[in-house]
């Protein structure tokens, strides 16, 4: 199975990211499921007139492409031209590059939130003028079409994520090999189930702190950061607190809150990124799926009883009290 | 005589987006002229945001140098509040910067200097068999190991930063996580592994004995590990006459702590001449930028979308009271005053990638002597930063690559100036409005082209020497 993989207009950490993979290192795991790179910028020997060559192939049809994966998002600036970025060596833009080899390709995976939504590089005024590689932020439509199908009959795999997890990379790649990602395997915004059926609350280390809505105040501090410092876990998808990041973490494990870098938009929270909006001092957002009017209820009566360890802790940089210890039944 | 045209692109294990155009002149290159294709405007983003989002934002400039990033951002901030991390959240701080930047020259080394040495063109050197079977991209054993051993580095920062690249982890005031004696004999024996494969895999030896060399001659002896794989190559290919550099090097100095930097800062120029940052201007005459060339704390960024003709590269062009400075583990280790890379100084491709290989091993011990420092009781974090209201500051660190800086200005509670000189864009700068090109223009010159190359090896093996990031140079 044939892999060619662009980096379009982003950070290139969504590569750096997959080169973390474990258990088996990302060549073993390429190796194993039968991918063969045909070129990747990071990691290919081939440069220069060897990849221009090999593009061209591609676009030519003269090499079977299977999968084609986009990194970062797509500059259409200035006025349109793309000329915010050339690939190099081809006095192409990236733009022309994509739409040419996208539709050779039998899939087409965006990698990361840039690819996927336009992310990062959207943030601000877009001065780029960029897009991702099928949407525009939410919406369907961006370097490509949004009526845009692969081979396979499936719109873009949108893998989002700042960066991409890299499992999230690898285990796309692994069901698409396996014929094993179909239209039901994808949400609506074309994230894969696998990983978007979870939200970055599920597992999250604060939890109990969250059912007392027991508030962190300060970054550093051990509560809760709904309340207080912008996270937003219990609305973003994503197993972050399930499947841990570089061994053993995620962002809620370090101390930070998340703000859903698998979103659409994330890039523009139009509020500090460690601070919760709140009207009338209540937090605007709610849990996903969570009725307001119960949400309110709860969280009041949550907040009122309280424990003492848990309040205290909230506000520590590491715990102060210790959970009582409960004796054996039948003892006194 | 035989004159010719070339244009070097996709030019890939550079980090971003690179075109090298060369004026070929009897089979050496006369001229050269270093293109970044990509603009995204990272600055102009900034501008009316909360200044703290420069935390968030900020580190996505880059994948690999993202911590990097995230240091400079936090100093800038901290600069501006007026405040200051903890002793002891400056020490982790500097712990999780180091992991980045020793993973970046694990990486640098094994993924994207090393494999040019495959190619067929070497297939009669007497090593080659030995550096295909060490560093086929995507197969060799060395690759394989490199990444093995950096991703379990890299579980200190899954640890301590909750994730990488990308982490909220450091901030003005310290580190968002304190760390207690459990996390603390963690790290420490992630760190001993990390020896390990150091000791076995890269060096073939002790780090203290590799860091220990004090003469070009005594590292040309040595033997042992992919270390001693590169200097036999070295030796064989002349890699030391191949890119020289100016021999003025540059470094804001690499890990601030509270008893000062773990790699100190300067200038250096045939020996130690004081560093002002004030003289640093951007110089946009060759650049697709508009507006007068600036010192960064008044600098803007504004694209020329029509791209004129004299310009020719998205990078602009800092200068040091009109000079050009080369920056990188080189640079570092010579202002730091180690006798090797001072022996090495105006080198090129050898001095740059052995420069890289000391710090490697002396950044090990850094991370070392760091984690043994932990305090598990101590405060990590000096407070919230705040709204802030007015105020400006930079902060200045080092990446992997070399010397970053960061320049903040807030108006009214809203970033009102931000701009930022990456490591590369001193080292892959265009010219200057006197003409005088960036240091891997300067370093190309000279470089032989061999009959038929499109894509010439040498080039090839002088710039990745630099260990390019275009995408920080293209923010």
């Amino acid at each position: 199975m044939n892999l060619l993989w662009l980096q379009a207009a982003g950070c290139g950490g969504c590569t750096m990211s997959l080169l973390c993979a474990e258990n088996p290192n990302v060549f073993d795991l390429l190796d194993g499921a039968g991918v063969n790179v045909l070129w990747h910028p990071a990691i290919s020997l081939e440069t220069g007139v060897e990849v221009s060559c090999l593009l061209s192939a591609v676009e030519a049809g003269e090499i079977p492409l299977d999968i084609l994966a986009v990194e970062g998002a797509i500059a259409r600036g200035p006025h349109g031209t793309g000329r915010y970025q050339m690939l190099s060596g081809t006095g192409r833009s990236m733009l022309d590059w994509l739409r040419a080899l996208a539709p050779r390709a039998r899939h087409v995976m965006a990698v990361g939130t840039c690819a996927t939504y336009g992310g990062i590089t959207t943030a601000g005024g877009n001065p780029s003028d960029a897009v991702g590689v099928q949407y525009e932020g939410a919406l369907g439509g961006g370097a490509l079409l949004a009526s845009f199908r692969a081979g396979d009959g499936l719109p873009v795999i949108n893998v989002a994520g700042c960066p991409t997890h890299p499992d999230w990379v690898t285990e796309t790649l692994l069901l698409l090999k396996s014929g094993a990602l179909g239209p039901a395997d994808l949400d609506e915004l074309g994230r894969p189930l696998f990983y978007a059926q979870h939200l970055v609350h599920h597992g999250c280390p604060k939890n109990e702190f969250y059912e007392y809505k027991a508030s962190a105040e300060m970054l550093s501090e051990m509560g809760c950061m709904m309340e207080h410092l912008g996270c937003v876990g219990t609305q973003a998808v994503g197993d972050c607190n399930i499947r841990p990041w570089n061994g053993t973490g995620s962002c809620t494990s370090g101390g930070y809150p998340c703000i859903a870098c698998t979103a659409p938009e994330f890039e523009e929270p139009r509020h500090p990124f460690t601070e919760t909006p709140k009207i009338a001092g209540i937090p605007v957002g709610l849990p996903s799926d969570m009725p307001k009017a119960w949400f309110m209820a709860l969280a009041s009566l949550s907040k009122a009883a309280t424990p003492k360890r848990i309040a205290t802790n909230a506000i520590a940089d590491r715990v102060e009290v210790t959970p009582t210890l409960r004796k054996p039944k039948g003892r006194t | 005589m035989s004159e010719a045209r070339l244009v070097v692109g996709p030019f890939n294990r550079v980090e971003g987006d690179l075109e090298v155009h060369l004026d070929v002149t009897e089979g050496q290159v006369a001229s050269a002229r270093v293109t970044a294709p990509l603009f995204r405007g990272f600055e102009q983003m900034l501008e009316g945001k909360d200044p703290r989002d420069a935390l968030t934002v900020t580190p996505r400039i880059c994948g690999i140098c993202s911590i990097s990033q995230s240091a400079a951002a936090a100093r800038a901030l901290g600069a501006a509040a007026g405040m200051e991390p903890t002793p002891q959240g400056a020490a982790m701080a500097a712990l999780i910067h180091a992991v980045e930047n020793a993973s970046d020259h694990l990486i640098h080394f094994n993924l994207f200097f090393m494999p040019d040495f495959t190619r067929p063109a070497y297939a009669g050197q007497p090593w080659h068999r030995r550096v295909v079977d060490r560093f086929t991209a995507g197969q060799g054993g060395a690759v394989r190991a490199a990444v093995e051993a950096r991703a379990q580095l890299m579980h200190i920062l899954g640890l301590m930063a909750g994730k990488w690249p990308h982490t909220l982890a450091i901030q003005p005031g310290g580190v968002t996580l304190a760390p207690g004696p459990r996390e603390k004999v963690r790290i420490e024996i992630t760190l001993r592994a990390f020896r390990r494969y150091l000791e076995t895999t890269v060096f073939g030896g002790k780090l203290e004995d590799f860091a220990g060399i004090e003469t070009v001659s005594s590292l040309m002896r040595w033997d042992r590990g992919d270390a001693g794989l590169f200097i036999e190559i070295a030796q064989a290919l002349d890699l030391d006459r191949l890119g020289r550099g100016s021999g003025r090097y540059l470094s804001f100095g690499a890990y601030p702590l509270a008893e000062g930097h773990g790699f100190a800062p300067g200038l250096w120029e045939g020996g130690p001449v004081p560093f002002d940052p004030s003289a640093i201007v951007e110089d946009l005459s060759h650049a697709w930028m508009l507006g007068p060339a600036a010192h960064p704390s008044t600098g803007e960024t504004r694209p020329d979308a029509a791209m004129r003709s004299e310009a020719y590269s998205w990078c602009k062009a800092p200068r040091l009271a009109g000079r050009p400075v080369e920056v990188g583990a080189l640079a570092r280790q010579v202002v730091d005053g180690h006798p090797l890379a001072q022996a090495l100084a105006g080198g090129g491709v050898l001095a740059r990638v052995a420069g890289r290989l000391l710090e490697l091993a002396r950044t090990q011990v850094l991370m070392e002597h760091l984690c043994a420092a932990i305090e598990t009781n101590a405060r990590f974090m000096s407070g919230p930063v705040g709204r802030i209201e007015n105020g400006h500051g930079a902060g200045l660190v080092e990446a992997a690559r070399g010397a970053l800086g960061h320049w903040l200005r807030v108006e009214k509670g809203r970033i009102a100036g931000y701009q930022i000189i990456a490591p590369t864009t001193w080292n892959f700068s265009p010219r200057d409005a006197a003409g005088i090109p960036g240091p891997l223009e300067a370093a190309l010159v000279g470089a032989p082209v061999g009959e038929g190359e499109a894509s010439p090896v040498a080039v090839q093996h002088i710039v990745r020497s630099f260990d390019p990031c275009m995408v920080c140079t293209v923010h």
